[in-house]
């Protein structure tokens, strides 16, 4: 193993909540001399009952230990308010620990922000002097990259006017070509990638890998985007609620990160219609799936299912339509029975089965709706059953090459491959 | 882990005494880059651009010599003209004032860069207290202008003396107190930000509180020139004035001289390492 450039050993961060700034000189004074006599805190509310003195306690950082060695490239995931950002701030020396150590071998560029000290009127090759000198270098390290910088921002053309003149895709461009061509041995990144072209965010990827791989930096990055995780990282670690609670291989650490995602808490195998009487003459009382591998599919499985139905009369011709949409509740599709059936009053009970062929990897909430079409033509709903499927597709490995897919850029439909040959 | 070249460590808890100059010094093209930034940015997209920089001193003297000179008579200054007795004031304690609002919000001002990414902090402060000194420049100069004007105008009498060679040390002085006060108000800001609203009007009375609009020696024998002699820019303005004017525009005090330098050293030592405390959590509470 190489050489540790980082060591983070029981690193706590506490904030409080609500006292900051809420406090007036007054009751600071009498704060300090109570606790100078040991008393107990005047200014405490007496409702208060967590312990210590000032006001309510939250750590957004519990005990974490870590060792990052030399050329590894680590992504940090967890979902908002995990301690992600937190972590990078003490790393990068923005604000200091509660409790614990930061022992690191090399200087520590930190991008938490593209163009952190841009100045808009000063031109695009002074606020590469600026940006370069705030991140850490010096003006000869500058002198000799400024070329590079300059030919990997694209921006040649408007290199000696102000900022302010610029486009926000150049200025990114701009802001992330000097963060790259640091000579910091910790490269610190907090989704700046998230901004720029497709072609520009590759690039930037790319010369990541490139500077790790061939350079030996070591990398932290945090972002939301698994694919760009993927890509980069060849570590990755998962924080939630301010503890590390997966450090190791990068596929492994993005299933953990879904499994603590809140969306997946909602798998059921039968579920009941808890909606009010919304359907006259019939009524979606129940699903129930039949599968015995749970609610995880893979693509093209079936998810056979019994549907309950309760009508007050009898009905005939009536249609049914599963509406699926993503945990977002983005609606990605609609699947129709290839019948109409005919009901009776009473109880019906239905069988069917759903080909899961164009879906993509993901979590899908389907509400099913029982309809039918009237003398006019007209499409009348009879119920809505929400959430009356939940379910989950899991990737398998060898699609797209082992890249995971990214509903952002490719949409929510898996089409028929395509079939290809050549001459 | 070995110790390399860049080792450093973070720890919890506060080492107010531990101070890193060296970390400062490397970053001094940084603060040179702020100079420039300040500068450039402050004239941008105005006509007139640096001439400001007189214009500003130049009309406040005239009032002062107008007001306080013709109208009060508190300037007690001889044969010396008035106009160049109140410019004298009025350039150096612009300075200071300059250096002290300039540094007063260091952290408020700058929270959005700070929060961002990591640089000594104390680069902020040192570089207004440097792009002042340009703008100073600028009006010193002109203040030199028209003491060489006033020279060739019979009537005048006019004597510099080898005390004005002591002008460098002034201004260091002056940026040295700007800056202790400065750094003091601004670490204290980052958790109760009524000392904003003092600063404001606490310059302007501090200026009544110092021989700009009058002499000093008019108080002779009361309290309140004890009171105006402790004052730590005092000495500096009298000494500045008597240097470049002669005995007959200021004196020289060398007990006040002595507590004023005293004064400055605490103040001073006492702002960095309260900045220095403050600089690691600041952006907690902010």
């Amino acid at each position: 193993m190489s050489t540790e450039i980082l060591t983070i050993k029981h690193v706590s961060k506490e904030y409080r909540l609500g006292m900051i700034g809420g406090t007036s000189l007054k009751e600071e004074l009498q704060r300090k001399r109570a606790a100078k006599k040991g008393l107990e805190d005047p200014t405490r509310k007496v409702t208060d009952t967590s312990v210590g003195r000032i006001g309510e306690r939250f750590l957004a950082l519990d005990d974490i230990n870590l060792t990052v060695h030399q050329g590894e490239r680590v992504g940090i995931i967890g979902h908002n308010g995990a301690g992600k950002s937190t972590l990078l701030k003490l790393i990068s020396r923005i604000t200091a620990p509660t409790t614990g150590s930061i022992a690191m071998n090399g200087r520590v560029a930190s991008m938490l922000e593209v163009g952190t000290g841009f100045h808009h009127e000063l031109t695009g090759r002074e606020n590469i002097y600026m940006n370069g000198a705030i991140l850490g270098m010096t003006k000869a390290e500058i002198d000799a990259k400024i070329e590079d910088i300059i030919d990997f921002s694209e921006c040649r053309k408007f290199i000696d006017t102000p900022v302010k003149r610029y486009s926000s895709g150049m200025y990114v461009k701009l802001a992330f070509s000097v963060a790259a061509h640091l000579d910091a041995e910790i490269m610190i990144m907090d989704e700046v990638l998230a901004v720029g072209d497709v072609a520009f965010q590759r690039k930037c990827l790319n010369k990541m890998s490139h500077l790790a791989i061939d350079e030996g930096r070591t990398v932290l990055y945090v972002s939301h985007n698994m694919a760009t995780i993927r890509q980069l990282c060849n570590r990755c670690i998962v924080l939630d609620h301010g503890k590390l609670i997966f450090d190791g291989d990068v596929e492994e650490a993005i299933n953990n990160y879904y499994d603590v995602t809140p969306e997946v808490l909602n798998y059921h195998e039968s579920a009941y219609n808890t909606n009010g009487f919304e359907g006259e003459k019939c009524r979606a009382l129940s699903m129930k799936v039949n599968n015995d591998t749970g609610m995880e599919f893979v693509v093209n499985e079936r998810i056979d299912f019994e549907l309950r139905i309760g009508c007050s009369t009898a009905l005939s011709d009536v249609l049914i339509q599963f509406v699926c949409k993503t945990g977002a509740a983005n609606i990605t599709g609609s699947a129709f029975t290839d019948q109409r059936v005919n009901l009776e009053s009473g109880i019906n009970i239905l069988h069917g089965s759903m080909p899961l062929t164009h879906f993509t990897p993901g979590i899908y909430d389907c509400d099913m709706i029982v309809y039918w079409v009237n003398h006019d033509g007209a499409y009348v709903e009879l119920d809505r059953f929400k959430n009356a499927l939940t379910f989950s597709i899991a990737q398998s490995p060898e699609k797209y090459d082992g890249n995971y897919w990214w509903h952002r850029r490719w949409g929510f439909a898996s089409y028929e491959d395509i079939a290809i040959y050549k001459d | 882990m070995d110790k390399g070249k860049y080792y450093k460590e973070i720890a919890s808890g506060s080492k107010a005494l531990k101070f890193n100059f060296k970390e400062v010094w490397q970053y001094k093209d940084l603060i040179l880059l702020f100079v420039k930034r300040n500068f450039v940015s402050q004239y941008k997209q105005t006509i007139l651009g640096p001439a400001w920089a007189i214009i500003q001193p130049l009309m406040t003297t005239i009032v002062f010599t107008f007001v306080f000179g013709n109208v009060a008579h508190l300037a007690d200054c001889g044969a010396v003209p008035t106009f160049l007795f109140y410019m004298c004031g009025n350039v150096t304690w612009s300075y200071f004032s300059g250096c002290l609002t300039g540094t007063a919000d260091t952290f408020i001002a700058n929270s959005g860069t700070m929060g961002k990414v990591y640089f000594p902090r104390l680069c902020m402060p040192i570089s207004t207290v440097l792009s002042r000194l340009i703008s100073f420049g600028i009006q010193f100069a002109m203040f030199l202008i028209f003491l060489v004007i006033y020279l060739f105008i019979p009537g005048y009498v006019i004597q510099i003396n080898p005390l004005a060679l002591l002008a460098p040390l002034h201004i260091l002085q002056m940026a040295m107190l700007g800056l202790g006060c400065g750094v003091i108000i601004s670490s204290c800001t980052t958790k109760y930000r009524d000392l904003r609203f003092l600063v404001g009007f606490g310059v302007s009375l501090w200026m009544y509180g110092t021989p700009v609009a009058y002499s000093q020696r008019l108080f002779r024998g009361t309290i309140l020139y004890h009171v105006v002699r402790f004052n730590p820019v005092t000495p500096v303005i009298e000494i500045m004035r008597y240097g470049f004017l002669g005995p007959e525009a200021g004196s020289v005090d060398w007990v006040s001289y002595g507590c004023s330098w005293v004064i400055t050293v605490i103040l001073l030592a006492w702002g960095v390492l309260l900045f220095n405390k403050v600089e690691r959590t600041f952006m907690d509470t902010i």
